[in-house]
């Protein structure tokens, strides 16, 4: 039941797509040594291009299609009008070098939403540019080392990050050659400060803290935290990845951050797009602004009666440069988030924050006897649980596979590392009580299959259109492409 | 408006089984003084109003299709876009699904990207490619990475030719701060009309990368063959920058030797949106696959014996590798690699092939035209594919200025780039621009310099 | 329950030397942690002079990277060239698969094969 790849479907002289013939006398093409004799695409009709698409679309589990607690990921539903406001054709078909007089619309979208984001999260200002979560983590570690380097604090090349942080943590801060030291959690799921205290010192660059962590817990002592790295003369990061918890609930500004990246495809409804593009603008405290990418949305001349102000491009002062080509992901980023902070308001986002935690500590309630909750108390927008039942030998990744035969797409897995066999559950505010129980019940089945009936859990999923796949013969072979150019010589 | 489907009846409920009174007490964490700010935001609109609004600010701009006739690329081009990709890129199965994890549930961005990764082979000539970067610009900077990573940073220079695109130029510039590398020959006040093999000079055996554009920022084509074979004679990698539309016609990078094939995949399928998302592509040769960043699908079986994909080698990757990653990156552009596999499916063979002639043909005749104009000529004498570069007896930016009256977007302002080409326009022509509209363009410069 | 041969000195970071040949490589309880390698990679050379802990290649398996580091400090004088061509024969014979030859190098600081297990059930938990 398998669908061919496009190679295998393309016939010889087939057409799709043509084009008008040229209205323009002919001019000769180069010399043909500087022109390709063939070149090997499928030769395919339409309808042979969309019902290719279509079987492919149908092997695909979404947000659509139903429950997807993906810890971490924010994988709430995209709400149908962003797709048609990111689509309009002022938006389509504007070009980025345009004058900035013929692109005020889009210019005054960049500015607001560059004010509401500041206004959200407490920062003094905020950049658009980030492509998504990683790039603005990289941008704002970049600002980080730039200000330590603008004050001639040439030591600081120590990065902290706590042991449940993502990935991209400590890989931003090794992408600028910095050390990364990692600092333990304690047994509440906080950072430890003992731990923390040992570490700060003149070397320390900063702390990256995700807020609420990873584990889904709200750090009890983040003031603590906080004025420890300051007093150190070390700044604090914010990995924005968990800021579904915290709208209208608490802004990381007035923590006491300096920098945090958003993600506006988690947090503000971007759809994921099966892995991008994301948007990730980074926020910054007052004396990190000077070190925003370049260009920033501003404000060059200020209204004047019934004339509406002049938007157009302007340079921090100290600039760490450019991140990407253009302003950012502007139509599929940040129309959309536009679009769903105008409707939600303060009052809508402070309820999306509210109704995440709120089902997050519902399915917690429910799975708490069955499952361990390891770091328990009170979760924010996701928890982190063990894949293990007493009595079997199942395992989280085994649990995973046997919930898509429930039709559930399964939890993160295996992460954060410190929680044996982690399932971390995420199930955002748009998912109704229904679901919920659903998604419980499942689990509690399975857990009762673990112990009954285990091998049924263990090689699942057994309704889905594939089955487990083997990854070892992925990565050894390492069949990259189904097709290769002819007399190609790779072992030049 | 929201988008929570839960009644006060069933909030009651769960906060029961919770065991706590009210949604505040679930906040309890956080510090008292700072707990639930009031938000200075505009009021909620519904969907009726957002719509309205939103449409009035996208109507605010002028645009390419109705408003104005645009010469305007570098680096970002007016294409036709097929209608079938878009409705493909609708599909919820699609956009809202996320990075393919699962692959027991995700098959379908799955093979998507697999073709997507083939179909760049195709075009650049190359082995391998990942399943993309964020835009041209952040791929170029991925090949810094990728080389740096390749010498084991025992190699601390990169030379950049200084007619790749300025803002790859600025974005490698950003992106290699903290690595203490050497970066020769990023000048824009460099000799412009020398051929690609002044830069070989400045390749030595401490040299990781060289980056060189195809065609280059001022559209302009050249053999790299030889070039490379000098670079490689220095041990260094060569990166191209190379514009995909361009690819269907012009002998590719690959077959000239290169070993990173870099660009931004905007012209295939995707729409211009102010800038992005966009799409950068990355091909290398199977050797590097291991210090590529980026993902990456492969083929393989499933447990009934199915053919099927998965993302592997991710052990390179940063949730693995964290501080030691080539690259923090963890997405890549997804649904907008699948429009360019979408776009490159339908068009095909034949419709890439006239989509390249057609802008050949149509950026000659404007060139043909406009140099015929008494004081404009045409600044450079090689083969250029759909961009040229113009220079005018009078300022770009007054130029412009008149063409916008007569809604007509000129070409881009060189001399903000570069000091030597003050007056010098860099225009992009094409499939949609018809010649009536060339010739439109031709009579307004003529009026203006009359 | 791992091979680990009488023969061999151990580091804590599970690389084993081989005092008799000077050779060096990574214990059976290394690759049965990594899973299936699919990829390695000698960062030094030929002639190189190493340090006890420091890094002389690297390992990805499906689900995992490692650091290798040198058990014993000296002078290298031998890469095993073939092995990155076929690294799943670290998973099938570790002892075998040999990644590098120290010359010079002093294995007192290194566990022998007992102290090594106990330290490997030690982690198992």
């Amino acid at each position: 039941m398998t669908e061919p790849t496009l190679f295998e479907l393309s016939s010889p002289g087939r057409t799709g797509v043509t084009f008008p013939e040229a209205d323009v006398p002919r001019f000769e093409l180069p010399d043909s040594s500087l022109l390709r004799d063939d070149l090997p695409l499928p030769e395919l009709a339409e309808v042979d291009v969309v019902r290719h698409y279509m079987a492919l679309s149908r092997y695909n589990y979404s947000v659509d299609g139903g429950f997807y607690p993906l810890g971490s990921c924010t994988m709430k539903y995209n709400p149908k009008i962003n797709e048609d406001t990111c689509r309009l054709p002022g938006f389509l078909y504007t070009h980025p070098l345009q004058p900035i007089e013929t692109v005020q619309g889009n210019l005054m979208l960049m500015y607001q939403l560059q004010e509401w984001l500041k206004e959200i999260s407490g920062f003094a200002a905020v950049t658009l540019q980030p492509a998504a979560g990683a790039h603005g983590e990289f941008t704002g570690v970049l600002m980080m080392r730039a200000y330590h380097k603008a004050r001639g604090d040439h030591r600081r090349v120590k990065m902290l990050v706590p042991d449940s942080a993502h990935g991209t943590n400590p890989a931003s801060a090794g992408m600028l050659g910095m050390t990364v030291k990692v600092i333990p959690s304690d047994a509440r799921g906080n950072v430890d400060l003992e731990a923390l205290k040992a570490e700060c010192d003149d070397t320390v660059v900063g702390l990256m803290l995700t807020n609420p962590n990873t584990l889904g817990l709200f750090d009890e002592h983040i003031q603590e935290v906080v004025r420890l790295i300051h007093e150190c003369g070390g700044l604090m990061y914010g990995d924005g990845a968990n800021l579904n918890a915290l709208l209208g609930i608490v802004r990381p500004g007035d923590l006491g951050f300096d920098v945090m990246h958003f993600n506006l495809h988690k947090t503000f409804s971007v759809p994921h797009g099966g892995g991008g593009p994301g948007s990730g603008p980074v926020g910054v405290s007052a004396r990190l602004a000077d070190f925003l990418p370049a260009p920033q949305v501003g404000i060059l001349e200020p209204a004047e009666g019934d004339t509406p102000p002049l938007y157009g491009f302007v340079t921090p002062k100290h600039s760490i440069g450019r991140m990407k080509a253009f302003h950012g992901h502007f139509g599929g980023g940040l129309v959309r988030a536009y679009t769903y902070i105008a409707m939600h308001g303060a009052e809508g986002l402070r309820d999306v924050s509210q109704y995440a935690v709120l089902n997050a500590n519902y399915l917690a309630a429910r799975l708490r006897g069955t499952y361990k909750i390891p770091y328990d108390r009170v979760c924010m927008h996701e928890f982190v649980m063990e894949g293990r039942i007493e009595g079997s030998d199942v395992r989280a990744l085994d649990i995973s596979k046997r919930l898509m035969d429930y039709n559930f797409h399964p939890p993160t897995n295996y992460f954060p590392l410190i929680v044996h066999e982690a399932l971390m559950i995420e199930p955002t505010e748009t998912e109704n009580k229904d679901t919920l129980d659903r998604f419980a019940d499942a689990l509690l089945k399975i857990a009762e299959e673990a112990r009954t009936n285990p091998d049924v859990v263990k090689s699942a999923p057994h309704s889905t259109p594939f089955g487990r796949m083997d990854e070892v013969k992925a990565a050894r072979e390492l069949v990259l492409c189904c097709w290769l150019p002819e007399g190609y010589d790779s072992n030049r | 408006m929201t988008y929570i489907p839960i009644s006060p009846q069933e909030r009651d409920a769960m906060l029961k089984t919770i065991g706590v009174e009210s949604l505040d007490a679930l906040f309890e964490a956080v510090p008292s003084e700072y707990r639930f700010p009031k938000l200075n935001l505009p009021p909620a609109l519904t969907e009726m109003e957002a719509s309205t609004l939103l449409a009035e600010i996208a109507a605010s701009n002028e645009n390419v299709r109705g408003d104005l006739i645009s010469f305007l690329g570098a680096g970002m081009y007016n294409h036709y876009i097929p209608a079938v990709v878009d409705h493909i890129l609708r599909r919820g199965e699609f956009y809202t699904a996320y990075t393919p994890y699962q692959p027991e549930i995700s098959q379908g961005t799955l093979q998507a990207i697999f073709e997507y990764q083939s179909l760049m082979t195709a075009l650049t000539g190359m082995e391998l490619s990942n399943a993309s970067h964020y835009d041209g610009a952040t791929a170029a900077a991925e090949a810094v990475n990728m080389a740096f990573a390749v010498f084991r940073g025992k190699r601390r220079k990169v030379v950049i030719s200084p007619t790749v695109h300025p803002q790859y130029r600025a974005v490698i510039r950003t992106y290699t701060q903290g690595m203490e590398l050497e970066l020769a020959g990023d000048d824009p006040t460099a000799d412009l009309q020398a051929s690609p093999e002044a830069l070989t000079p400045l390749i030595d055996v401490n040299t990781a990368l060289v980056i060189v554009q195809y065609p280059d920022f001022f559209g302009r084509i050249f053999d790299y063959t030889r070039f490379i074979e000098a670079a490689h004679a220095q041990g260094a990698l060569v990166c191209v920058v190379a514009n995909p539309i361009a690819l269907a016609l012009l002998k590719t990078p690959g077959a000239m030797g290169a070993d990173i094939v870099v660009g931004e995949g905007q012209p295939l399928g995707i729409p211009m949106w102010y800038g992005g998302p966009s799409l950068g592509f990355f091909t290398t040769r199977k050797q590097y696959v291991h210090k590529m960043a980026g993902r990456l699908v492969g083929e393989t079986v499933d447990s009934r014996g199915q053919r099927g994909y998965v993302l592997t080698l991710t052990a390179r990757e940063q949730h693995i590798k964290r501080e030691k990653a080539t690259s923090n990156i963890c997405t890549n552009q997804g649904l907008l690699a699948l429009a360019s596999a979408v776009y490159l499916a339908v068009v095909g063979k034949s419709g890439l092939r006239q989509v390249a002639n057609l802008c050949y043909q149509k950026a000659h005749y404007a060139a043909a035209e406009l140099s015929k104009i008494p004081g404009v000529g045409l600044c450079f004498s090689q083969p250029f594919f759909h961009e040229f570069a113009v220079c005018f007896p009078k300022p770009v930016s007054e130029i412009n200025e008149h063409l916008l009256e007569h809604g007509i977007l000129g070409g881009y302002d060189l001399g903000q780039d570069y000091p030597a080409l003050t007056d010098h326009a860099l225009i992009a022509v094409t499939e949609m621009n018809t010649r009536d509209e060339i010739d439109t363009l031709v009579e307004v410069v003529k009026e203006v310099l009359s | 329950m791992s091979n680990t041969p009488a023969s061999l000195k151990y580091a804590k970071t599970d690389e084993w030397f081989d005092p008799a040949t000077g050779k060096v490589g990574i214990s059976d309880y290394a690759q049965e942690q990594l899973s299936d390698i699919v990829f390695m990679e000698i960062t030094v050379s030929v002639g190189d002079e190493v340090q006890a802990g420091s890094q002389i290649a690297s390992v990805e398996s499906v689900k995992a990277a490692s650091e290798v580091n040198a058990p014993v400090s000296g002078r290298v004088v031998a890469v095993n060239e073939s092995l990155p061509n076929n690294p799943e024969a670290i998973n099938s014979d570790p002892y075998g698969s040999w990644f590098i030859q120290i010359e010079g190098g002093d294995p007192s600081g290194l566990l022998d094969a007992a102290d090594y297990e106990k330290h490997c059930q030690e982690r198992a938990h």
